[in-house]
């Protein structure tokens, strides 16, 4: 274990994870908004947003997949040291975190139960930026429509074509937040 | 730590924080559908607003200025008490004024004003499951909900009809949201049903059925109605007694053991607003005559 895994953490991790929550909140429940979330500091290539997300959402209850493009030891480390969350295979994983690429075929992860729809993943993806431009979103969360840059149109499509299931996405870049529920329908690219 | 020094930020562990969070994630990606999460034990008993605190707890930051009403009032036993457990715990300002308010605790009202984008309403609710009352097993409720089976609910309203000639439910009044789940508004006035398609995000907390759901902004909330017997959001017949509002919810108050009566706002945000703008109803004072 590299001394690179005891750092990077909260500093005060009861208001940074209020912060970070509310962030978290407000972009799951305003598709396509994008907002700043910072705190964490994990290994590279993981970003800032996405660091901080899992020291707010995940611990030792709930199984991490780290797609190949994040799949290194220092990360494995950190994610351990700081959550105690365990790393495991798609098919049984709560989050997941990594490129969009990377992360494929999405329907390996769990898309919940017609009884439970909530045991269902959480997919954080990877961007190398944010944008409010591209496709067109509806739904919940928005007043008319909003813009917003997805890796995949078809994709988050069947996604929300199997609503009340489905996988519930976030999207990070640096210390950039934006979500995307399986309520959303997307159009266009 | 907070001023105190002896609780946690906002009274909860953080694991129970993460465990409530995830929650309310999933409650928002999926609008209406009930997420089950392991409720804690409140220093408050059952009834008194543990789910809502819970929630409360999990979204609150530092930043926030918390309003806290019960049935549309600011100072009542509840929500005094509530609001003092968050300044206590959470080292939170608070405020009576809803446009001010970020995060609004509820039990059982709407406030009057329109709420905002980047407001966050959380309701106190005690049983959270529309259909218990027509259905007592929750294996079978839960899977009326997943194989979208409301005829039940329908055939409720349709006596009702046939029994008092109209719909009677006059709080608690079921919805459907975003065209597929049923849910219980907890119980608000069904006066205020019309108002949850509302740009803030609404959050609903059961903590002794353990239960979290959510409503994102601008949802679709539509209450169950017959197209002969359309929704009518309902109030009492008459005017604020102190401030001459003709378009709040009232509440009616006995002033004396002759079956006399008043109407007031039972907003009491909304009713001292309106009567420090100099609106004075029937029975009211003048704001500065009344203080003096």
């Amino acid at each position: 274990m590299q001394e690179t895994s005891l750092t990077g953490g909260f500093t005060d991790a009861p208001i940074d994870a209020a912060h970070a929550f509310r962030a978290a909140l407000t972009v799951m429940a305003e598709p396509g908004k994008i907002a700043e979330l910072s705190g964490a500091e994990p290994p590279a290539p993981m970003s800032v947003a996405a660091g901080t997300l899992l020291l707010t959402l995940a611990d030792s209850e709930t199984p991490v997949f780290l797609a190949p493009t994040h799949d290194n030891q220092d990360i494995r480390d950190w994610i351990t040291f700081h959550t105690g969350a365990p790393i495991v295979s798609a098919e049984k994983a709560m989050f997941a975190i990594g490129g969009w690429s990377a992360l494929q075929p999405t329907v390996r992860f769990a898309i919940g139960e017609p009884e439970y729809p909530d045991r269902s993943a959480t997919l954080i993806i990877e961007m190398p930026e944010l944008s409010n431009s591209g496709a067109t979103l509806r739904g919940p969360g928005i007043k008319d429509t909003r813009q917003f840059q997805l890796p995949d149109t078809a994709a988050f499509q069947a996604n929300q074509s199997m609503f009340p299931l489905g996988l519930d996405f976030f999207f990070c870049a640096g210390s950039q937040v934006a979500a995307l529920p399986r309520t959303t329908l997307v159009e266009g690219a | 730590m907070t001023q105190s020094g002896q609780y946690n930020f906002a009274y909860l562990d953080e694991q129970t924080k993460r465990m409530i969070r995830r929650a309310l994630l999933k409650g928002l990606a999926i609008p209406g559908y009930q997420v089950p999460f392991a409720s804690r034990e409140m220093p408050m008993p059952y009834g008194w607003g543990t789910g809502g605190v819970q929630v409360s707890a999990a979204c609150l930051t530092p930043d926030d200025r918390l309003k806290v009403i019960d049935q549309g009032a600011d100072d009542t036993t509840n929500a005094v008490s509530i609001r003092k457990f968050f300044q206590r715990t959470a080292d939170v300002a608070v405020t009576e004024d809803t446009t001010d308010a970020t995060l609004i605790q509820t039990r059982h009202r709407i406030p009057e004003t329109e709420l905002a984008e980047g407001q966050i309403l959380v309701y106190q609710v005690p049983i959270p499951e529309p259909l218990r009352f027509l259905e007592p097993r929750e294996t079978e409720t839960r899977k009326m909900h997943s194989l979208e089976e409301y005829g039940l609910m329908h055939v409720k309203l349709y006596e009702d009809i046939a029994r008092h000639g109209q719909i009677a439910t006059s709080y608690a009044y079921p919805v459907k949201v975003q065209g597929r789940y049923v849910m219980d508004p907890s119980p608000i006035p069904k006066f205020d049903n019309p108002k949850m398609e509302m740009a803030a995000i609404q959050l609903f907390g059961a903590g002794r059925e353990q239960r979290i759901y959510a409503l994102p902004p601008y949802t679709d909330v539509v209450s169950l109605d017959f197209e002969d017997h359309p929704f009518e959001a309902t109030k009492a017949n008459h005017s604020c007694a102190l401030c001459g509002a003709s378009d709040s919810y009232l509440d009616e108050v006995i002033t004396d053991d002759q079956g006399t009566r008043m109407y007031v706002c039972s907003d009491t945000d909304y009713c001292a607003t309106r009567r420090a703008q100099g609106h004075v109803g029937l029975q009211g004072v003048p704001l500065e005559d009344n203080a003096a």
